[in-house]
């Protein structure tokens, strides 16, 4: 198999990835994208690792137990960005990026306003809900 | 240093003869299947990232990660490929649609899915797979993975690369993966006490602590 086909798969769904992560507004979506990204980078991990596995004489199979690595560690960020996501959303009644702006520069008046339709509509969410 | 250098001929030799044996208008039966379960993986990746309805976006992640299980065992990757469908498919998704229903995601279209920003992404991730596209097949046009005999990627030969070579990571690892799990658990426990210690609204504390136990459930 020709090594440019995995090669250039792996650059189309890491640059989707690309595309999700800066155009998406939802935290969770955004995490989506992150995943695209480390899969790409796994895909080309396994195919390098298989090309040399042949040409070398020895092999540690380093693209493999990197893949591995790669996939439990991928887990176990989806796991703590969740509890984030569900932290802010508990606390801010939204998960919407772009909202998120208390940390930002030349945003005050942006910020407080936000914050502050954020809060009201968690309080009647809250309402609504109980 | 002559030695290596000596070798690095002869590998170089070595894949520009089976560059000739290979042709590159003639793909084999690996490289159309590759081919068709690769079109298929994009274009479900792209349908994730630009489809507004949300469960829609994690469902269709289910068929671009299976599509890559399937490419991993085109290239002889069978361990890797049935780990990505176990972790992924069965963990990783299970937990995003978890994660989206928690957090009460609109059922139906969201008109705000993207931001205002999406031409700007896109002229971004446009511009990077161009160059990248460029520079990688530029640089691997004479590059042909042989994928005949054993398979580079059965449990035996994982399985002995990584308890062989790789222990010391593979432990440390695991000492990772838990340490993530008691700061998932620690990140969505401490929340729930601080709230319950100092706010004394007193609509909020029952619908809260009914959310954090579904939480706990979750983990």
């Amino acid at each position: 198999m020709h090594l440019a086909y995995p090669a250039v798969l792996s650059v189309l769904l890491f640059c989707t990835g690309l595309y999700g992560v800066l155009a998406r507004r939802n935290a969770i979506l955004v995490l989506m994208s992150v995943e695209l990204m480390l899969n790409a980078v796994n895909l080309n991990l396994v195919a390098f690792d298989v090309w040399l596995s042949r040409a070398a004489e020895e092999t540690l199979h380093s693209g493999q137990a990197l893949t591995l690595f790669t996939i439990a560690i991928a887990a176990a960020e989806i796991g703590i960005g969740l509890a984030i996501v569900l932290a802010v959303y508990r606390n801010r009644g939204t998960s919407d990026i772009d909202k998120l702006r208390d940390t930002a520069e030349g945003h005050e008046a942006d910020a407080s306003a936000g914050d502050a339709a954020a809060a009201e509509s968690a309080a009647e969410k809250a309402e609504a809900t109980a | 240093m002559t030695l290596a250098a000596a070798a690095a001929t002869a590998h170089a030799t070595a894949t520009t003869t089976a560059a000739d044996a290979h042709g590159f208008l003639s793909p084999t039966g690996v490289e159309i299947a590759f081919l068709l379960v690769g079109l298929v993986t994009f274009g479900a990746a792209i349908v994730t990232v630009t489809t507004r309805q949300l469960v829609h976006a994690a469902l269709w992640l289910v068929v671009t990660l299976g599509g890559l299980a399937v490419e991993y065992l085109l290239l002889t990757a069978e361990f890797i490929a049935w780990v990505q469908v176990l972790i992924y498919v069965g963990s990783v998704v299970v937990l995003l649609l978890f994660g989206l229903m928690l957090t009460k995601a609109p059922i139906g279209r969201s008109p705000d899915a993207d931001s205002g920003n999406r031409w700007a992404a896109l002229t971004v991730a446009v511009a990077s797979a161009a160059a990248l596209i460029w520079v990688v097949v530029d640089a691997f046009r004479t590059t042909w993975i042989d994928l005949d005999g054993a398979p580079a990627g059965s449990t035996e030969v994982t399985g002995k690369a990584l308890f062989q070579n790789w222990v010391l990571p593979f432990e440390a690892l695991s000492v990772l993966l838990l340490a993530a799990l008691v700061g998932a658990i620690v990140l969505s426990r401490k929340a729930k006490a601080a709230e319950s210690g100092t706010e004394s609204a007193p609509p909020v504390p029952s619908t809260r602590t009914a959310k954090g136990s579904d939480k706990g459930g979750v983990r």
